[in-house]
């Protein structure tokens, strides 16, 4: 996906007191992308969001849409629109009520506001429930009020504050693929906010992932699952195993395992860490020419239906190594806890990090 | 334990019967054609009758009316307005007192002290004088009663409303007030009643004559020269319609809270 961005976030900052809640964070949004802002809780991706809105205006730093400066522009006049996590719904209005506000606002003629409502409504399912109130709702038709009233103005971007997260699992991964489609349908840009690395991998086209104010991955999917810049988005995103040591010619030296092999080159003698996939382990009786190897004893084997997890305590790692194995193949019945094994991987494999 | 509960429900009505009867054989008095307390021969509505004759009375009526009125107008205003921007700040514990102060200061000591500003700033006394007395102290009990109401109000709504495209005042009167109406509407009737049965204060304010007599400095006025049935007529309409009042305002403020 290419072409010019939407939105566009040049070296933001924002500070609470002495907290930098956003560390000079430079963004683009695409023309019709789902991206995700993804963290631990108090990373700032929700201060971020609010300076996309226009609640907070950053420090330093400048907020571009479409090419101008709107850095101090109030939020009731940007062409950006928020679904508020906790939906956020005008108690005191019923559901046609809460979604005609915001064209009430733009001073639309009334027949247009019913049209628009109409068809939002039509599109969300919610025309049989247009004259309950919000307390008459369930959570999930709560949801896609919030979700109607906020698309109803036809936002350039629609920002989503963790707007699954009220949801219960089954219907969370249910919306996930409904807000998905939905944005695709559109075309238009979403921006959500969440700390579900599994939700964010789920949805979004591209994603960035932030620690501490700043942002330390930005990609696809795909990209920081594969390729983590470090330590942190390795161990944040997805299940990863961790083999420490100190970088040495050809890979990484370790007490228990002597070299374990990578494809990366890093300079000699400094402290890093391999990290690998749990699906890329491999448990053999030894290691084969070419992999590299670490032995272990069998702690626990966890069933998840397809996969079997088998965590392996492995020395010289603080946390079992997870190795994934499908159930249903034939050696999935041979592991059993208290066997000595030894896992296993190829070289590409495992990704060398410093930092 | 039967026996137990027996006992306390005997000791609820005791209670009752102590708080009540008093005035309900004042409201039986009103009703009673002679002019003594000591005897009842017969009913009668004469005294009531006798009251709206009084230019007296209904000039103070009158007074009591307006003075209530417009402290109640300006008092729900302000103490609303000092509620909302309260309810933003960060707690504080001398914030807190400051606001609840005017509430349990004895009202002899606001009295004397109102007074005390007035003269020291020349400020001439009259039912103005009343009036503003009245709103220092409904502030109070407005702000009290709406700030109830916003503890569990949820501002994300305030900030939707903006993020749809609302000004801050639109805001206002379409999310905020309408969420918080019926508090505001509570203290008012609060206010109101507050303001129709107060005396030291609008005795000690109040400016020379009778043109700014309220009907409670007007009672006390008469019951110098004894309890007289019209007394009793009049207490007896102060009462049920400060009674009603009251009555209305918990309706108000219960029906709604658990509605949102």
């Amino acid at each position: 996906m290419s072409g010019p961005p939407v939105m566009a976030l040049d070296s933001v900052t924002k500070r609470f007191g002495t907290v930098t809640a956003v560390d000079s964070v430079s963004l683009e949004l695409k023309e019709g992308e789902f991206f995700a802002l993804l963290g631990p809780s108090g990373c700032g991706k929700t201060t971020l969001l609010r300076i996309l809105a226009g609640f907070e205006a950053p420090d330093t730093g400048r907020v571009m849409l479409d090419g101008a400066e709107i850095t101090r522009l109030r939020a009731n006049r940007r062409p950006v629109n928020l679904m508020f996590q906790s939906y956020a719904l005008f108690p005191h209005m019923t559901v046609s009520g809460n979604i005609a506000y915001g064209l009430e606002m733009e001073r639309l003629p009334r027949s247009e506001i019913d049209r628009r409502t109409a068809e939002i409504m039509d599109l969300a399912e919610l025309t049989e429930l247009a004259g309950r109130r919000p307390d008459q709702l369930s959570g999930g038709q709560r949801q896609r009020v919030a979700l109607a009233r906020a698309l109803v103005k036809r936002p350039r971007v629609l920002l989503l504050d963790e707007p699954l997260a009220a949801l219960d699992k089954k219907l969370r991964e249910q919306m996930q693929i409904e807000l998905k489609r939905l944005q695709h349908d559109l075309g238009l840009t979403f921006v959500v906010v969440t700390h579900d690395q599994e939700e964010a991998l789920v949805m979004a086209d591209r994603l960035a992932l932030m620690e501490a104010g700043r942002v330390v991955q930005t990609g696809g999917p795909r990209d920081l699952y594969e390729n983590p810049a470090s330590r942190f988005v390795a161990g944040f995103i997805g299940v990863t195993n961790f083999f420490e040591g100190t970088t040495a010619d050809g890979g990484l030296a370790t007490e228990a395992h002597g070299l374990l092999r990578a494809d990366a080159t890093a300079t000699p003698g400094k402290a890093a860490t391999i990290a690998v996939r749990p699906e890329r382990i491999t448990l053999a009786a030894a290691a084969t020419e070419g992999l590299n190897g670490a032995r272990g004893l069998i702690a626990a084997v966890a069933y998840h239906g397809n996969d079997l997890n088998i965590h392996v305590a492995v020395p010289g790692t603080p946390r079992a190594v997870v190795a994934r194995v499908d159930a249903t193949s034939e050696i999935a019945d041979r592991f059993q806890p208290g066997q000595t094994v030894c896992c296993t991987w190829r070289p590409e494999h495992g990704r060398l990090l410093t930092e | 334990m039967p026996d137990l509960s027996r006992w306390l429900n005997a000791h609820l009505w005791l209670v009752y019967v102590f708080l009540y009867a008093p005035i309900l054989v004042l409201m039986g008095l009103s009703f009673n054609r002679a002019g003594m307390p000591t005897a009842w021969t017969g009913f009668s509505t004469a005294w009531y009758g006798k009251l709206i004759e009084s230019p007296e009375i209904t000039s103070a009526a009158f007074n009591t009316l307006i003075v209530a009125s417009v402290s109640t107008v300006i008092a729900t205003m302000l103490g609303t307005a000092l509620a909302l921007g309260v309810s933003r700040r960060r707690p504080s514990s001398a914030l807190e007192a400051l606001l609840f102060a005017p509430m349990i200061i004895p009202d002899i000591v606001l009295a004397i002290a109102l007074l005390s500003f007035y003269t020291l700033l020349g400020f001439t006394l009259g039912l103005h004088s009343i009036i503003l007395s009245h709103v220092v102290f409904n502030i109070a009990f407005v702000c009290a009663i709406v700030r109830t109401r916003l503890r569990h109000f949820d501002y994300s709504v305030v900030e939707a409303s903006v993020d749809l495209g609302a000004s801050e005042f639109t805001t206002f009167l379409r999310v905020t007030l309408p969420m918080i109406w019926p508090g505001v509407l509570a203290g008012a009737l609060l206010a109101f009643t507050l303001s129709v049965d107060e005396f030291i204060i609008a005795y000690f304010t109040a400016g020379p004559g009778s043109s700014s007599t309220t009907l409670p400095m007007r009672i006390y006025a008469m019951i110098r020269f004894g309890v007289t049935p019209e007394i009793n007529a009049m207490a007896t309409i102060v009462m049920l319609f400060s009674f009603t009042l009251v009555l209305v305002s918990q309706r108000i403020n219960k029906g709604t809270v658990t509605r949102s």
